[in-house]
């Protein structure tokens, strides 16, 4: 049950170049976003969220259309709930890239009237932020209440307090790191080279050929969904139950285990963009605001004026509560104002999109501590 | 929560300047944070590691790092705050030296309080062939969370053999000053420990 109810997405058009962080130029740009909530007369009560890697701008209630389409944060947001939408306005929006209606390799590339495909430029975390920028400026959000985000949504939520300090009051990290570990990049690069050398991806033009590379990208989505989960919690929902029951001595699906994987790959390579995928995982092995400032994070978080509220979940090895701590360490050196919170919840990385009682009534007390 | 019950809070407060730095250790709801930051406009964390505490200190407008302090203070750079406060958790800690390391390590100061082992009640209950209940130790010898009990004496045993200076020393009973034999007599010490 959803507690904003019904929802609409929006779309803004801006029509100024973006010059992304590779040099590359977004000639004109589309966001789609959705907002939950009023905002007050002061323009001081919106919460942007940030999504992470296969998330986009329908982060609350549901379609008209499509009642079962709830959104991806809908526990969080809504009339009571943490993100309170009787006190705060809250923006989701489909980032730069992304395929639900924001720019992206599926739209047209002005240039030649095709899809862009594999044309379309590299984005960045810093890119997302300034595109962001462009939609609190439509809007009317001189400065966020918050930004908040998990995951790849919190390294933006974390950004956003380093490129444009004096928009955040409060950025709150979850489940985040500072930056990718190599271990992190090579997840990235197997779950890439699924896709590439897949037969359909053709150079990543593949639109113009009728056909997606659908075998890489659930290849991709099985290796991603190991990692969010726990060992633990994989061990409680599936151990080693067998399908049937016994073994059948073949490379069918024989364990459970096998079982939910592909369900999992097939559901998402059903609905999702190889490209945008591409592009979201190079983004999260570039995020570091740290590469600037020969590695000191202290010094490129110097510049935040946001208070800091960081998550982290005890059985999360993708972005490990010891990563967390790096963000939380940083801002105490400078004497920041941060809070950390190590939830102790059994679902791994994904842990950030749980109804956890103390997870949320933790945002809930820190937001409402949020002055309007 | 009622300060009477905790008369270290005001004496904390009354060493801490405006301004100050103050770290506190095992923080619970954030009270003493709190007391400092609005009544002596001092800055600062609390550490805490129990779940239902950090909420409460969130709830309290703090800001607190969940931490258990068994790991020591790693992530806290040398002498970055005036105040490392660790109000009458000591005796609870396993690795007790450790910590008052750490603190004089972190902190230019360090504040601690701790219940007296050496009270008059508890020597009582000991020549009575029991194990001292009180006020200040509250528990039974089965279920205390309390591993490390000492006396004052002790304490300033301890301080002295780590080149540890005891700036000043407030020691109380039931809420009350006690200005004489303070091993006797208190049921709660409070330090101001420095380096030595």
């Amino acid at each position: 049950m959803s507690g904003v109810g019904l929802v609409a997405a929006q779309r803004a058009h801006f029509a100024a170049p973006l010059a992304l962080r590779s040099g590359a130029v977004v000639p004109a740009f589309d966001l789609v976003y959705e907002t939950y909530g009023r905002l007050n007369a002061a323009r001081s009560n919106a919460i942007l969220v940030c999504h992470a890697l296969s998330g986009n701008h329908h982060v609350a209630g549901h379609y008209a259309d499509d009642a079962h389409n709830l959104g991806w944060w809908d526990n969080i947001v809504g009339p009571g709930r943490p993100l309170d939408t009787e006190r705060f306005f809250v923006v989701g929006v489909n980032n730069l890239g992304g395929f639900h209606g924001s720019t992206g390799p599926v739209s047209p590339n002005p240039a030649t009237g095709k899809p862009w495909g594999a044309d379309f430029p590299l984005v960045t975390v810093d890119d997302w932020v300034q595109a962001q920028a462009r939609l609190a400026d439509l809007l009317g959000i001189d400065s966020w209440a918050a930004v908040i985000g998990g995951s790849l949504g919190g390294m933006q939520a974390l950004q956003w307090a380093i490129n444009l300090p004096e928009r955040v009051r409060h950025s709150l990290v979850i489940a985040a790191a500072p930056k990718l570990t190599a271990q992190n990049i090579a997840f990235n690069d197997v779950a890439r080279q699924a896709i590439i050398t897949d037969p359909d991806f053709h150079g990543g033009h593949y639109y113009e050929h009728g056909v997606r590379p659908l075998r890489g990208l659930r290849l991709a989505r099985m290796l991603g969904h190991i990692t969010y989960l726990s060992d633990d919690q994989m061990a409680e929902k599936f151990g080693r139950v067998l399908k049937s029951g016994a073994f059948t001595f073949g490379y069918d699906v024989e364990f459970e285990i096998e079982s939910y994987l592909r369900y999992q790959g097939d559901k998402f390579a059903g609905v999702f963009d190889a490209n945008t995928y591409l592009l979201m995982t190079k983004a999260l092995d570039y995020f570091d605001p740290a590469h600037h400032f020969a590695g000191d994070l202290a010094a490129a978080l110097a510049p935040a004026r946001a208070k800091f509220l960081i998550v982290s979940f005890t059985t999360d090895w993708r972005f490990a509560p010891a990563r967390s701590r790096e963000i939380v360490n940083a801002l105490l050196k400078n004497k920041q104002e941060v809070s950390y919170a190590e939830i102790d919840c059994n679902f791994g990385h994904d842990s950030f999109l749980m109804d956890d009682a103390q997870y949320h009534a933790l945002v809930r007390a820190y937001l409402e501590r949020v002055v309007l | 929560m009622n300060t009477r019950d905790r008369p270290d809070f005001q004496v904390i407060a009354s060493w801490v300047q405006p301004g100050e730095r103050v770290l506190d250790l095992g923080c619970g709801d954030g009270e003493l944070l709190r007391l400092l930051i609005e009544a002596r406009g001092a800055r600062g964390y609390g550490i805490e590691i129990d779940d239902a505490n950090v909420l409460a200190a969130v709830k309290n407008g703090m800001n607190v790092i969940q931490s258990d302090l068994e790991a020591g203070l790693s992530g806290f750079e040398d002498a970055s705050f005036d105040h490392v406060v660790l109000s009458q958790t000591l005796q609870a800690m396993r690795h007790t030296e450790a910590i008052v390391f750490e603190m004089l390590r972190v902190g230019r100061e360090a504040v601690v309080s701790f219940p007296n082992f050496g009270y008059w009640k508890h020597r009582m209950d000991i020549l009575k062939g029991h194990m001292p209940v009180s006020e200040r130790l509250p528990y039974q010898w089965y279920d205390t969370p309390n591993i490390h009990l000492c006396t004052i004496a002790d304490f300033d045993d301890f301080c002295a053999r780590r080149a540890i200076v005891v700036k000043e020393r407030r020691v109380f009973d039931e809420g009350r000053l006690i200005t004489e034999e303070h091993n006797f007599l208190g049921s709660l010490a409070v330090y101001r420990i420095t380096r030595g």
